[in-house]
């Protein structure tokens, strides 16, 4: 909201400065975003002397002047009616902007430069006389600017208020916070209504129909008024605000608003049907046009200001085009109201209206500041429309409001807040922004705030009022004395830091990607229509359609960022993120099941080029040795790497993707990304990818590691290489070692693997070592040869294998 | 005449000093410690002396040979590690072979920043679900339906009752529907706003304090947030609260620190002002302890949160929210 500080003083003197009353308000809870002089577009307009006037060659209407803006004469093309040598007159450069919104450029008019452009009142919007330009007194000084000149100077602030604050919504509001920062009191404008004739209850009625959503309707009547052009103080006040000026009447409206913060509005009495009013909530599938022109479906949560037949408002939210004031209009019902706050709210959700009216409305306007209002605007309706009042007012007022008051403590409050302060200082504070106190002893008393405070209900607000007129800067900073206990950390956060930082010692970059992904994200991985992955959360009100689901994997995302990436020319990449993926329940009430996966990416080279060697591309295995190693470190031992059956897993390549299982219970997947999801993403190199669930991967962490004591004696080592069935997956030959359960074995390590000639077709030479070793003695050779041999057996045997040729 | 053994002592020496490569040096020791070398000759010759000397010069003879033997030795090793040529060298200006680190994000290792900062003051971390109930996400922080608070923060709905959690607040009700007070937690956490433009991201990252106890007073608020910004910042850093609204705290608080980047003097980030805003805070609504269930008269607290992007971007000078987001390796590897 913004505010003039000309205005301002209307009601309260201020002694600070603009800035420094910024700043105060800001510390008490009205926090101003900016401060800007509504004169400051004078600056570029300078005191100009006419110091030559000649014919223009090509127009009968136009002069050239020439116009001395202090030390330079410019050539002016001017048609106004009352230029005249050694006048002084304001004279605009090019650049400068005017209130209106244009922006003044050097022109060739009929053919003659013109360097600048000497201006008029209602041009510069210092007045409302547009017949001729401004004629400035003969006193000022030649290229001073205008604002200089004439001492215009109105500092404006802008306020970004909270929504609990609807109070200071209108400038009395915003200067009843200045008096208690200042120390003063509010001046509020004296109302005196004209003479009056006849008794409004003879010429109109108002009835309720639906009291909870409108407790209180006050109407006056104004009759023979003439509808027009404001005069200009008024159109100026409501310019230095923000506000458009319309007519007369309109305007009247909307400064008694800006002043009080009550919304009012004015009906063309003539044109309400029976001349009377009734409230009542819309009927289902009613439309209605608003004052824009705009068509509005109805429904009956809404309220509707009726005449006696038809709708002619959306109650606090807009006017209707079939009773709005017009220039003919002569009768006007002025309405001042008090409708329920969430009544206007989602009325003005639902029509996607949203007025200075139904902001405050929605907000919460002083319940008993409608008559003042109604009153005010009456009076100066009479005094600028020249109308006549009628006698009297309408309040129908159904539910009375009742005042709050809250007792307190100064003790509890003092311990609330850290302070030290008497129950003659709170009370104090309180007074300066009009608050009603009683004392009841030493440390209790009742509190009773002006009705427009519609966000003091109990104690705790009061400590704001309290905290923030006393200075929350000036409260004692203290420290809470707190129990020394802690609970235990939680395991998940904790494995979840460690694991990031392995996966960054491992050579992988956290990436964050956003939780949301495009729909299609699930035709790009290549998912059958019924992959659990296809659960997707919709966002009902998306920012975009890239943006539409909730994620199911981590997966789009690192694609996205592949693709990201390599269009900038980072070509190899090692990336992982830890997030939470959502699937859809299947109750559209319910939350998603939220899982926290682990997912990473590895695309270009294990080894960049450098001097000592060539670059080597990264494959599966390296991806796979990122894992065992995390995992390792992660002191997770009984995982095992699979085939993954194809259709397990669409967006990696058969053949070429390895499912992680935590005692055979699947907890992930290592592969390489499907060519045709490579395709579909647009990638233009391939990629090997994991994604693993970290929720289910971290019960698999042992609480505490148990050191094994280091070996006395010396291992001893055989080899040994089998030729077996290609499709046989060489960790089922470890597994068939561990289960032999010979005790000497300490290790088995895979050193070659090897298919084509000499090895027959489909078969492959497996090549490995076996470390022997005893905790007890040092092993002889017979006997190791002896378990080496049962062991090459047992394989043999198990896997159909046979020895090489010598 | 033959020469006495400290002669030889004397006549090596010599010839040990003016030794210049390995060689020399070997064949030195030769001709003293050799079969036929001096030494060796001359305790093979011992007999031949007179009695009463015999003992005197085979005591000085061997000491002479062990001395000398230790001394070769020593002259090789040194010949040895001083025959280097000049020209017997690397570049030690080509790069080493590293390993590279990868780099953990920049709002993971603020996050954990000011975790550890609330860790070392006693409090503790927990979590809650991002996809949230309009419960939780409102209702319980005193944020009814239809009121214009709502309108602080635009809403991504799934449905009429569940939201994307639009701040970590949520956790408050949640921890202490659980737990009964002492209660001191952080949350940090994903939240979500329907909101993207230059300065906004859709989703962004927030980290949540709450603290309750008996006696807990605006002033504790303020120690507490006055040593967070101590820690996270400079412990120079000025920093005013001020006024403001929550639905979910009274008395609420803004928290402004003197701009990092101007000193106070005015800068494009602090718009002009000065300060920064960097935590939104209050005294814990007793509408909120209604709603879990704690008793207004015994129990107060404060509750605080902050937005992790604003304050990575003060401690790193990053200019453009967006950025954190879109993971090019060269913005992540800068930290």
């Amino acid at each position: 909201m913004k505010v003039s500080l000309s205005w301002l003083k209307e009601y309260v003197s201020i002694s600070l400065d603009a800035n420094d009353l910024a700043d105060a308000l800001t510390m008490a809870g009205l926090e101003v975003e900016a401060v800007s002089d509504r004169y400051a577009y004078l600056n570029s307009i300078h005191v100009g002397r006419i110091v030559n006037i000649d014919p223009h060659p090509n127009s009968d209407k136009l002069k050239l002047c020439s116009v001395d803006i202090g030390g330079d004469i410019i050539s002016v093309v001017c048609g106004a009616p009352n230029v005249k040598t050694d006048m002084l007159a304001p004279c605009a450069i090019p650049g400068t902007s005017f209130p209106k919104g244009t922006v003044l450029e050097k022109n060739i008019i009929h053919g003659e430069t013109s360097e600048g452009m000497l201006c008029s009142e209602l041009e510069l919007g210092l007045g409302s006389n547009g017949h001729g330009i401004m004629e400035l007194g003969n006193n000022l000084s030649v290229g001073d600017s205008l604002n200089k000149a004439l001492g215009l100077s109105d500092p404006v602030l802008e306020i970004d208020l909270t929504p609990n604050r609807p109070d200071c919504l209108s400038i009395i509001g915003t200067a009843r916070e200045i008096a208690a920062i200042e120390n003063k009191r509010v001046t509020y404008p004296e109302i005196y209504l004209p003479e009056s004739m006849g008794d409004i209850a003879n010429h109109t009625s108002v009835t309720i129909m639906a009291p909870a959503l409108c407790p209180r309707y006050a109407a006056s009547l104004i009759f023979d008024v003439t509808v027009g052009p404001s005069p200009f103080w008024l159109q100026d006040r409501l310019v230095s605000v923000g506000l458009k000026p319309i007519n007369n009447i309109v305007d009247i409206t909307n400064f008694v608003m800006m002043e009080t913060g009550q919304p009012l509005h004015a009906f063309d009495f003539d044109r309400l049907a029976e001349n009377r009013i009734v409230v009542r909530t819309a009927q289902e599938n009613e439309t209605f046009i608003t004052l824009d022109g705009k068509e509005r479906r109805l429904d009956p949560e809404m309220l509707m200001i009726c005449d006696g037949k038809k709708p002619v408002a959306i109650a606090g939210v807009m006017g209707g085009l079939n009773s709005e004031i017009e220039d003919t209009t002569t009768n006007i019902l002025l309405e001042s109201a008090y409708f329920d706050p969430v009544c206007i709210r989602k009325t003005s959700k639902k029509t996607g209206l949203n007025t200075d009216a139904s902001h405050r409305f929605e907000r919460g306007v002083d319940p008993n500041g409608t008559i003042t209002a109604l009153n005010r605007a009456t009076q100066l309706i009479t005094e600028i429309g020249g109308g006549k009042c009628v006698k009297g007012v309408i309040d129908e007022y159904p539910l009375p409001f009742s005042e709050t008051t809250i007792d307190i403590s100064s003790r509890r409050l003092n311990r609330h807040l850290g302070t030290r302060l008497d129950t003659a200082a709170i009370e104090k504070y309180l007074k300066s922004i009009e608050f009603e106190v009683k004392k009841i002893d030493e440390d209790k008393l009742q509190i009773t705030p002006p009705s427009c405070r519609v966000d003091i209900r109990r104690f705790e607000d009061i400590t704001e009022e309290i905290a923030r007129l006393f200075g929350y800067n000036n409260i004692e900073t203290t420290f809470p004395l707190i129990p020394a206990e802690a609970r235990r950390p939680d395991k998940k956060i904790d494995l979840r830091d460690r694991t990031k930082v392995l996966m960054t010692g491992l050579g992988f970059s956290e990436a964050i990607n956003y939780s949301f992904i495009s729909k299609q994200s699930c035709d790009h991985l290549e998912l059958p229509p019924d992959d659990p992955k296809r659960k997707m959360v919709d966002i009902l009100n998306p920012i975009s359609e890239d943006q539409a689901v909730m994620r199911t994997s981590l997966i789009p995302g690192l694609l996205e960022t592949m693709k990201l990436n390599i269009s900038v020319q980072n070509k190899n990449l090692k990336l992982f993120e830890i997030g939470h993926v959502f699937f859809h329940t299947g109750q559209k009430d319910n939350q998603p099941a939220e899982v926290e996966m682990l997912a990473g990416l590895w695309t270009g080279t294990r080894i960049d080029s450098v001097w000592s060697s060539k670059e080597i591309n990264c494959d599966f295995y390296d991806t796979k040795g990122v894992l065992e190693e995390l995992l390792r470190n992660l002191g997770i031992e009984n995982t095992t790497f699979t085939r993954m059956p194809p259709e397990f897993c669409s967006y990696t390549k058969p053949g070429f993707t390895a499912r992680i299982l935590d005692e055979n219970d699947p907890i992930g997947l290592v592969g390489e990304v499907h060519p045709k999801v490579i395709r579909n993403y647009d990638l233009k190199q391939t990629a090997f990818i994991f994604e693993i669930n970290f929720d289910r991967l971290i019960q698999s962490v042992p609480d505490t590691k148990s050191a094994r004591p280091i070996p006395k004696f010396p291992a001893t080592s055989r080899d040994i290489t089998l030729i077996i069935d290609n499709a046989i997956e060489t960790y089922k030959i470890i597994k068939t070692v561990e289960m032999l359960q010979e005790k000497l074995v300490e290790h088995l390590y895979m050193f070659d693997v090897f298919s084509g000639d000499p090895i027959p077709k489909g078969k492959k030479s497996v090549s490995f070592r076996i470390t022997y070793r005893s905790s007890e003695e040092t092993l002889e050779d017979n006997r190791v040869n002896h378990i080496h041999k049962t062991i090459t057996n047992q394989l043999m045997k198990t896997f159909d294998a046979t020895l090489p040729a010598e | 005449m033959e020469k006495t053994i400290g002669q030889i002592h004397q006549d090596a020496l010599k010839e040990i000093e003016s030794a210049s490569d390995a060689e020399s040096i070997k064949a030195i020791s030769i001709r003293y410690l050799g079969r036929k070398g001096a030494v060796t000759q001359f305790l093979r010759n011992i007999s031949n002396l007179p009695e009463e000397i015999r003992p005197e010069a085979g005591k000085k003879a061997n000491e002479t040979k062990n001395y000398l033997d230790v001394l070769f030795k020593n002259a090789l090793k040194e010949l040895e590690t001083s025959s280097w040529k000049t020209d017997d060298q690397i570049d030690v200006s080509l790069p080493g072979r590293v390993t590279p680190r990868g780099s953990l994000h920049p709002i993971t290792q603020i996050t954990q920043k000011i975790c550890d900062i609330f860790i070392r003051l006693g409090f503790d971390v927990a979590e809650g679900p991002e996809v949230e109930t309009d419960y939780y996400n409102f209702e319980a922080l005193n944020i009814p339906k239809n009121h214009p608070a709502r309108d602080m923060q635009d809403t991504f709905y799934i449905s009429n009752n569940i939201v994307l959690r639009t701040h970590t607040s949520p956790t408050q009700p949640r921890i202490m529907e659980k737990q009964n007070p002492p209660v001191r937690i952080v949350a940090p956490g994903k939240v979500y706003r329907c909101d993207s433009d230059l300065t906004h991201t859709p989703m962004f990252h927030q980290v949540e304090g709450l603290l309750v106890d008996k006696n807990i007073s605006f002033g504790d608020l303020k120690g507490i947030l006055t040593t967070f910004v101590h820690q996270m910042f400079d412990p120079e850093t000025s920093l005013r609260f001020r006024p403001s609204f929550f639905p979910f705290t009274e008395p609420s608080a803004e928290v402004d620190i003197r701009c990092v980047i101007c000193k106070g003097e005015g800068c494009r980030v602090c718009s002009k002002t000065g300060w920064l805003e960097v935590l939104g805070s209050g005294m814990v609504h007793p509408a909120v302890f209604e709603n879990v269930g704690y008793d207004t008269t015994r129990y107060t607290g404060f509750a605080f949160g902050m937005g992790v992007e604003r304050i990575a971007m003060l401690k790193y000078g990053i200019d453009d929210i967006r950025k954190y987001f879109e993971n090019d390796l060269r913005f992540l590897r800068q930290f």
